[in-house]
């Protein structure tokens, strides 16, 4: 088990899971979003090399409604 | 009818239909987003770039009611108050989908909303250098306009009234002269009011405008979308014809000629 944070809120995860793995736990399509880890963006193709630890920060966005 | 040039507008070498670009915030949910931008016509749309609900998986997504393959998105920083929450957005939108055509605003203080020109300056310049096509947000300042241009900006964008105020255009000698200077499309951005807003805007020479707090905020957003629309084609075709000149007295409008 490891204990991250995604979007600002503590989540548990785990050993040894991939930002990919990530994606599919939150049933999210990579198409439409961007991820940061731990400050860094990182590109869709790398998303099943990113593995998760403990305290790693991810962010993951999409676009909504704005002016 | 008279025979004129074809009268295209082109933003960083894309083609756009319409000089109306709205954006698709404050609108009571996607459903009604989407009419809106249905009737008025755009075919470009701000959209700002926020945290995914991870908890909530039904919710329902801007993309499933506006498909980006059909209508330009045109992410946007709104809520960033420096260059690095700027940069940062940026480049997340573009790694959401291979957005270059992206649309800076810096924002200075909190309760007038007007940028940041320092801070707009120095991300206009890093995002240039990394490639995208800036849109920007600026004051209605022609000189820090032109500076703009200098450094690459691909299109000007300056405030009418402070954003969501809705006070129309308060300084057209300003947007004039940053009109008669420039070499990219000047967008009238924030403050626009009501529909005649926008024809004078586009009246003054502007390439464009963009609405959102106008179009979301009517009772009818739908209607008002619609009122926008032509609005903008009136202003620039009235713009296109240009206007009679002004007489202190009156002019007769029949002949004076065989009066009996």
């Amino acid at each position: 088990m490891a204990k991250i944070q995604l979007n600002g809120k503590k989540v548990v995860i785990k050993n040894n899971c991939s930002l990919f793995e990530l994606l599919k736990k939150y049933k999210l399509s990579n198409k439409k979003v961007a991820i940061e880890h731990n400050g860094a963006i990182i590109p869709k193709g790398s998303l099943k090399k990113k593995y998760l630890k403990n305290d790693d920060k991810v962010e993951i966005v999409h676009f909504i409604g704005g002016g | 009818m008279d025979k004129v040039k074809k009268d295209i507008f082109k933003v960083a070498g894309k083609k756009l239909q319409s000089r109306l670009i709205v954006g698709t915030g404050k609108y009571k949910n996607f459903s009604e987003t989407a009419k809106a931008v249905n009737a008025s016509g755009a075919d470009m749309v701000t959209v700002a770039v926020r945290r995914v609900n991870v908890l909530d998986k039904k919710k329902p997504l801007l993309t499933d009611y506006l498909n980006p393959k059909k209508i330009i998105y045109l992410p946007n920083t709104a809520g960033c108050f420096n260059s690095e929450e700027a940069l940062r957005t940026l480049r997340l939108a573009r790694e959401i989908g291979g957005w270059k055509l992206v649309k800076l605003e810096v924002l200075g203080d909190r309760k007038t909303l007007f940028p940041n020109m320092i801070e707009t300056i120095k991300s206009t310049e890093v995002l240039v250098k990394e490639g995208f096509k800036v849109m920007v947000y600026c004051t209605d300042d022609p000189l820090l306009a032109k500076q703009l241009e200098d450094i690459g900006a691909s299109a000007i964008m300056p405030l009418a009234s402070p954003i969501g105020s809705g006070l129309g255009l308060q300084n057209k000698i300003n947007i004039s002269l940053i009109i008669k200077q420039s070499k990219v499309p000047v967008i009238v951005d924030a403050g626009i009011g009501t529909a005649s807003d926008a024809t004078i805007a586009m009246e003054l020479g502007c390439d464009g405008v963009l609405i959102n707090s106008a179009i979301a905020n009517a009772k009818k957003p739908i209607l008002m979308a619609k009122a926008f629309k032509d609005a903008v084609i009136s202003g620039r075709n009235s713009y296109l014809a240009g206007r009679m000149s002004k007489n202190y007295f009156a002019v007769p409008s029949s002949p004076t000629k065989g009066i009996i």
